[in-house]
């Protein structure tokens, strides 16, 4: 992973403690020049210190970090090439947004016709124009959040990093948000780096995901990748939901296998070609993936079970069933028309599908 | 607040301030205003009656006299014009060493701060008086200060500097800081760090910062803070007394001089009313003027 021209950030065997406290531990990373790219993570992850070293609020214990090809090692924070978009977006609430946008432009000296330019072109880009004369205590959230956006983009960053940027909207607002969001950062091609601890957030706005726990990287990757081939239990459910089940795995043929779990069920599970089968010591299903029905489907791995819980939510229908032995499996069903779902009761007697090319097989 | 109904629970709630500001400010307000327009009299106490019945007819004996010696005694006048330069250079003070100190402890780690706030104002548990005769013990002739001046061989007699203007103007500073520091320190205290957080990031350099962010923010509360000095400094009697000469007769002194030494209480009423409307009028202009300033706060 190293002399990858097409990476604006670099950073090599990053490490970072706070009084003896591990916070980051040997962290490599290769961020994509004109990506969005999400660090997902529990808060206590390490996801807001790498932040900050990103930023240079901090700096590592170890390791290299450059920008753009350029160590920055000993480059103060007002020097880097990157802008960080507030949790709070921290608006200065005495200045217009106009004089908000302007502030990093003045401080740099930037000269009066040039200032107007780019002010203009970052007002224009945010859709705040109309908005440039008013205090940002006359703003809604979703506006401030451009206002926000516009401040760092007008400074022409090599990136921008974003705080949690979501966190600070009302839960109706985000989806919209977000695409507005990723319709900015398209227009401009600016490299993002968010750092977030909303899955559904990750999996919606970024090309690709760096999963974080206990200071390290687990996993990076696209979006769908992570989703659907996760390598460790944790990564599998911080994406999302998923039945994980406890096992070994023995060939069957081509990319087949027999997955035995520890409480002695039997998958028939596809595989990657490339997998080793003997590192394989867990197996998941997403709730979605599951295929509930009365009447045996003719999918594979069909186990009979019961309904014990039922949560009705319009257009999904989550069911809680409990199979032989004992097992409580999650399932989600889609409710479309002359589906199960929409009828589906607590007490009754179903049948469980586990298709053998939805099975996720873990490693660690 | 939605709509402006009040329950019986509010208005009861809001009648005990109300009813603590009649008895303790609006009343003895009128009180004042009354014993200005008396006449002056030999007798306990030293005033002419208001009303008085003569022929069967009411008649009211309400004077101006009070307010006419005022205006016509160039001392009265004097005495405010000294009094309003000092309490402007007390306020100048407070704010030039207050500040700084609001400023430092506002940034102190968390954990320090209470304890910053704490030592800033251990002082002002002891008596005032013993605090002033303390300054004077310091600054007098034969003082501790003058001493290690002379011992030093940088001066040859002692410097006089108790009972100056300058000895007003320090122990005055001195004992009206904390008014200053702490409502500053309260303003500052509450400005996010982030946003200086924010002003680095866009590349604003600390001194930059100071002056584009943490000042304008903090202009309210320092505006506050110094009327908080200025307007008791106004009336400030005991200092000037202790500390000063003859040449610090302010407003205060004069006062007190009129009600105890002259016995003229009309007119000490009098000076009481013209220092309260020459105090209030410019600090609700001033409200006026700072009150759009300080919404922006939220």
């Amino acid at each position: 992973m190293t002399g990858n021209s097409s990476a604006i950030l670099v950073l090599k065997d990053v490490s970072k403690a706070f009084g003896g406290m591990p916070v980051l531990q040997h962290v490599d990373l290769e961020v994509p020049r004109g990506s969005i790219v999400s660090l997902l993570g529990a808060s206590g992850s390490g996801k807001t210190t790498l932040l900050q070293i990103i930023a240079g609020l901090q700096e590592p214990d170890g390791g290299k970090l450059s920008i753009d090809g350029r160590d920055m090692q000993g480059v103060p924070a007002f020097a880097r090439p990157v802008n960080m978009m507030f949790q709070s977006y921290a608006l200065f609430p005495h200045l217009t947004v106009r004089g908000n946008v302007e502030y990093g432009l003045k401080a740099r000296g930037v000269d009066r016709h040039e200032r107007q330019r780019l002010v203009a072109w970052a007002l224009q880009l945010a859709r705040i124009e109309e908005f440039a004369g008013r205090r940002p205590d006359q703003l809604s959230g979703g506006q401030r959040q451009r206002v926000a956006l516009a401040r760092c983009l007008v400074m022409k960053p090599a990136i921008l990093l974003l705080d949690e940027p979501m966190a600070a909207l009302d839960r109706g607002l985000r989806a919209q948000v977000q695409r507005e969001l990723i319709s900015i950062q398209r227009a401009v091609g600016t490299t993002f780096i968010v750092v977030t601890h909303d899955q559904e957030e990750a999996l919606a706005m970024s090309d690709h995901i760096a999963v974080m726990d206990r200071g390290q990287i687990v996993q990076f990757g696209e979006p769908r990748a992570l989703y659907e081939r996760p390598r460790s239990r944790f990564v599998a459910s911080v994406l999302g939901n998923i039945n994980l089940f406890d096992g070994s795995a023995e060939a069957l043929g081509p990319c087949r296998a027999l997955f035995r779990t520890s409480e002695g069920l039997e998958f028939v599970i596809n595989h990657e070609v490339d997998l080793q089968l003997a590192t394989i010591d867990a197996a998941g299903f997403r709730p979605e993936r599951l295929v509930v029905s009365a009447d045996p489907a003719g999918v594979a791995n069909e186990l009979p079970g019961t309904v014990e819980q039922v949560t009705y939510g319009g257009k999904l229908t989550r069911a809680t069933i409990r199979i032989a032995g004992g097992r409580m499996l999650d399932a989600t069903l889609v409710n479309v028309r002359g589906s199960t779902g929409a009828c589906l009761t607590a007490g009754d007697a179903v049948h469980v599908g586990f298709p053998a090319d939805a099975a996720v097989v873990l490693t660690e | 607040m939605t709509g402006s109904r009040l329950t019986a629970v509010d208005r009861a709630t809001i009648a005990v301030p109300l009813a603590w500001m009649l008895a303790l400010l609006a009343v003895p307000l009128v009180f004042v205003a009354l014993l200005s327009v008396h006449g002056v009299a030999d007798a306990i106490p030293p005033i002419a009656p208001l009303f008085g019945r003569t022929d069967g007819h009411w008649t009211l004996h309400a004077t101006l006299r009070a307010f006419s010696l005022m205006a016509g005694d160039v001392l009265y006048r004097a005495a405010f014009v000294s009094a309003l330069i000092n309490a402007a250079l007390t306020m100048i003070g407070c704010v030039a060493i207050g500040f700084p100190i609001a400023l430092a402890i506002a940034q102190a780690p968390r954990s320090r701060r209470n304890g910053y706030l704490f030592l800033a104002v251990l002082p002002f548990w002891t008596s005032f008086l013993l605090r002033a005769y303390a300054w004077i013990g310091l600054i007098r002739d034969s003082g501790p200060i003058n001493a290690a001046l002379m011992s030093l061989g940088w001066i040859d007699h002692p410097v006089p500097m108790l009972f100056t203007p300058a000895a007003v103007w320090l122990v005055m500073v001195y004992s009206y800081l904390p008014f200053f520091v702490l409502p500053m320190y309260a303003v500052l205290e509450a400005l996010p760090a982030e946003l200086l957080a924010a002003a680095a990031d866009l590349g604003a350099r600390p001194a930059y910062a100071f002056r584009t962010v943490t000042l304008p923010l903090a202009l309210p509360g320092l505006i506050s803070g110094a009327v908080l000095v200025f307007i008791p400094a106004v009336g400030e009697y005991v200092i000037p007394e202790l500390v000063g000469n003859s040449s610090t007769i302010m407003i205060g002194g004069i006062l007190w001089d009129e009600f105890f030494q002259n016995r003229d209480w009309p007119l000490a009423a009098a000076i009481a009313m013209a220092t309260f409307l020459l105090l209030i009028v410019p600090s609700f202009l001033l409200r006026r003027w700072i009150g759009p300033l300080g919404a922006t706060q939220r």
